[in-house]
């Protein structure tokens, strides 16, 4: 994502420590990690099992149990892009294997100049205007096949 | 001053709003035209988004679709007086679309602005809760199992009796959680109500705490709807502010807090013991039931969680009493279901009615058909863990038992429709690799029979040994189900077993090719 910080233990200190007074403040601690670093590093994720006061396998299994926290840097720009159903019933399906194709990339691949990566979501709750996607946090609604090229060749600039 | 509404509803800014809104303001000081911009919620008529709504004497006129190109002719037209454009869609409150509902639990979204608590009380707000001080905890208990409301989250559980059963527990920490993870597909009205009426949901939360003896509630949110998030925290800071959350609620000697949490993109967290293990920082693994969460729940706790439908619907059943509730729907579904059109359809949006009504006159009439002008061929009911529905089933009514006895679920009220272009075995497929890609993985059924699910309906497709591996796949479709924790695994059948039920001819496709 664009504008992430370099990690530092001592930054990731401070965000763990800022979140201590919650209950079961892990959920929000990987968040603020993920926002500020742009991805959670392992280092981090050692910080977090030191301060949780569980081991780093537990710590670990907690990251990677959810498709939202990733363990190495992104491309500058994110596009999610729907696949569950109702875009599907909009041709989503189609739209997007030929858009990833023309990209060759797989779902979660990221362009070779690490301007995108291209995620698959299950829905966004726009399914009344599928086939829909998310770019940059930005929602878009009944997307088609020049939209989404626009959006790539707004991520390259 | 003339009041524009343009909504901050997260469907109405994917088709733009954000920009019409900036658009709006720049023209009207252009013209000098003193104008008050609104940022209100959807009002459900998705395929008007944006729609712009101007306040005049004979009541509120919409104009819609509106793009950023038609700002200067609506001013033009004399849009802030109500005037002619091809855009104008009369009088909001008389279109047919909104005239055939009953909005009980929408019955603000919309139509004021979401973040003032002063317009919130105008229209009722907090009525149901000062209601609830009146009466006490256990008339609000009684209340609320009276009404018959059942979780609007999927399982239809009866809420009084859950809510009874956090109550009886001792006094002690207990908590309230609202299930704001709305995973499945073809549903929006959780994130609707969140970003149109957050005060509803607030309210819920206060007189389920109140009634159970909870003071401190959790929002789960999905990651998926920043929008909610946003509006949400604002709404609980602004309730904060004017004293309806905190310590001593309006003189009432009752505190309650609320905080927001956000999900990291698990599906499966949907599931009401998954949501509490990530709740507590945990790996999203479903709990063996008993012991049910409203005995040992939130950190051991008792806990109540509810959809955020159940919940933000309270209000208005304290507010008007269990029996206005009580009388509206069919059999053992009470009330109304705001339904959710989705899909390939022409009017997409959140259409809330009784129970009762039959799927059929929702498809063709409310929703106008296909987008795409096609015949309709299937609906999937209830999200993907519900069935697909072929027409021939049309007259089924919206209600829990109805759709139960056909071997599928209303779920949380999403309806997608397909044309006749679907092929039925793909979506098979998919609902099994869905349910490979968000299995939490405690047990084999789920995780292992979905993959096999997968492979089973790749050779069905590819046409080897057909016969064979759709008996295979039904045998699956059969361990799945019975064998499973929760109904995440244990429901993945039903879209499975109702492509191939309603649509065989979808599973022959290759025998059928090389048969002509
Ligand atoms: C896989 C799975 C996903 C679920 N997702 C949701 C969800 O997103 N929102 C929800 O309210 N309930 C969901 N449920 C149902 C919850 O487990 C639970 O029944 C509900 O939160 C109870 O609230 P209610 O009684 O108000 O419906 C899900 C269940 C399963 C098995
Ligand atoms: S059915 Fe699937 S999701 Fe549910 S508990 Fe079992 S493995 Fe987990
Ligand atoms: S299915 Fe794509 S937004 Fe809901
Ligand atoms: S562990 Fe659940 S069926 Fe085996």
């Amino acid at each position: 994502m664009a504008g992430a910080a370099q990690y530092s233990d001592e930054r990731a200190r401070e965000i763990i420590a800022a979140h201590m007074g919650l209950e079961g403040p892990a959920m929000p601690i990987l968040h603020a990690i993920q926002k500020e670093f742009g991805y959670v590093p392992d280092a981090a994720v050692k910080q977090m099992a030191e301060a949780l006061n569980i081991s780093r396998a537990e710590m670990h299994g907690v990251v990677t149990f959810y498709h939202d926290f990733h363990r190495a840097p992104h491309g500058r720009h994110t596009l999610k892009i729907c696949r569950a159903e109702s875009c599907q019933s909009m041709g989503a399906e189609r739209q997007a294997r030929a858009f990833l194709d023309k990209l060759k990339l797989d779902w979660g691949g990221t362009t070779p100049d690490g301007a995108l990566t291209v995620e698959p979501v299950y829905c966004l709750g726009l399914c009344a205007h599928s086939p829909s996607a998310l770019y940059d946090g930005e929602p878009i609604g009944c997307v088609d096949s020049e939209r989404l090229d626009e959006i790539a060749a707004e991520a390259r600039d | 001053m003339a009041k524009v509404y343009i909504p901050l509803d997260m469907a109405a800014v994917a088709m733009g709003a954000d920009k019409l809104a900036a658009a709006v303001a720049k023209e009207a000081a252009a013209r000098g035209e003193n104008i008050e911009i609104v940022r209100n919620g959807s009002r459900g008529m998705l395929w008007l988004e944006p729609l712009i709504e101007v306040e005049t004497p004979a009541g509120r006129v919409g104009y819609g679709p509106a793009k950023v190109k038609d700002v200067a002719s609506l001013f033009d037209a004399g849009f802030l007086a109500g005037a002619a454009h091809a855009l104008n869609i009369g009088i909001v409150d008389e279109h047919p679309w909104m005239k055939k509902q009953n909005r009980v639990t929408f019955v603000r979204c919309g139509v004021i602005d979401p973040l003032s608590v002063a317009e919130y009380e105008a229209h009722n707000g907090f009525k149901g809760l000062k209601r609830a001080f009146e009466v006490g905890p256990a008339a609000v208990v009684e209340e609320v199992t009276k009404s018959g409301l059942r979780g609007r989250g999927g399982a239809g559980f009866p809420t009084g009796i859950k809510w009874k059963t956090v109550a009886d527990c001792p006094p002690g920490q207990k908590y309230v959680v609202v299930n704001a993870d709305e995973g499945d597909s073809g549903t929006f009205a959780d994130r609707m109500i969140m970003e149109g009426d957050p005060f509803s949901l607030i309210e819920g939360m206060l007189i389920c705490g109140y009634a159970v003896g909870a003071s401190k509630g959790y929002v789960y949110l999905r990651s998926e709807y920043p929008i909610v998030a946003k509006v949400f925290q604002a709404a609980i800071e602004t309730a904060h502010e004017a004293g309806w959350l905190g310590k001593d609620i309006k003189g009432s000697g009752f505190d309650f807090d609320v905080e927001l949490r956000i999900g990291a993109g698990a599906y499966v967290c949907g599931e009401e013991t998954s949501l509490l293990e990530s709740l507590e920082g945990k790996r999203g693994i479903v709990r063996a039931k008993p012991p049910l969460p409203a005995h040992v729940g939130l950190f051991g706790k008792p806990t109540v969680i509810n959809n955020v439908l159940s919940m933000a619907t309270i209000p208005m059943i304290m507010e008007k009493g269990a029996k206005h509730y009580a009388d509206l729907g069919v059999g053992r579904s009470r009330g109304t279901m705001p339904l959710q059109i989705a899909g390939n359809v022409k009017y997409g949006g959140l259409f809330e009615t009784d129970f009762g009504i039959p799927l059929g006159v929702v498809v063709n009439e409310i929703a106008g058909g296909t987008r795409s002008g096609r015949p309709v061929r299937a609906v999937q009911v209830g999200g993907p863990l519900g069935a697909y529905v072929p027409v021939s089933l049309f007259d089924l009514p919206i209600d829990y038992e109805a759709f139960a006895a056909k071997d599928s679920l209303i779920g949380h009220g999403g309806l997608v429709v397909f044309d006749d272009t679907v092929d039925m075995s793909w979506m098979a497929r998919f609902g099994m690799e869905f349910c490979a890609i968000e299995s939490c993985g405690k047990c084999t059924p789920c995780r292992l029979g979905s993959t096999r699910g997968v492979e089973t309906i790749d050779k069905i497709r590819d046409g080897l040994n057909v016969a064979a591996n759709i008996e295979l796949l039904k045998d699956l479709c059969h361990t799945m189900r019975f064998g499973s924790l929760c109904a995440l695994g244990g429901f993945a059948p039903y879209p499975v077993e109702s492509a191939l039920r309603h649509f065989p001819e979808d599973f022959r496709k290759p025998a059928l090719e090389a048969a002509e």
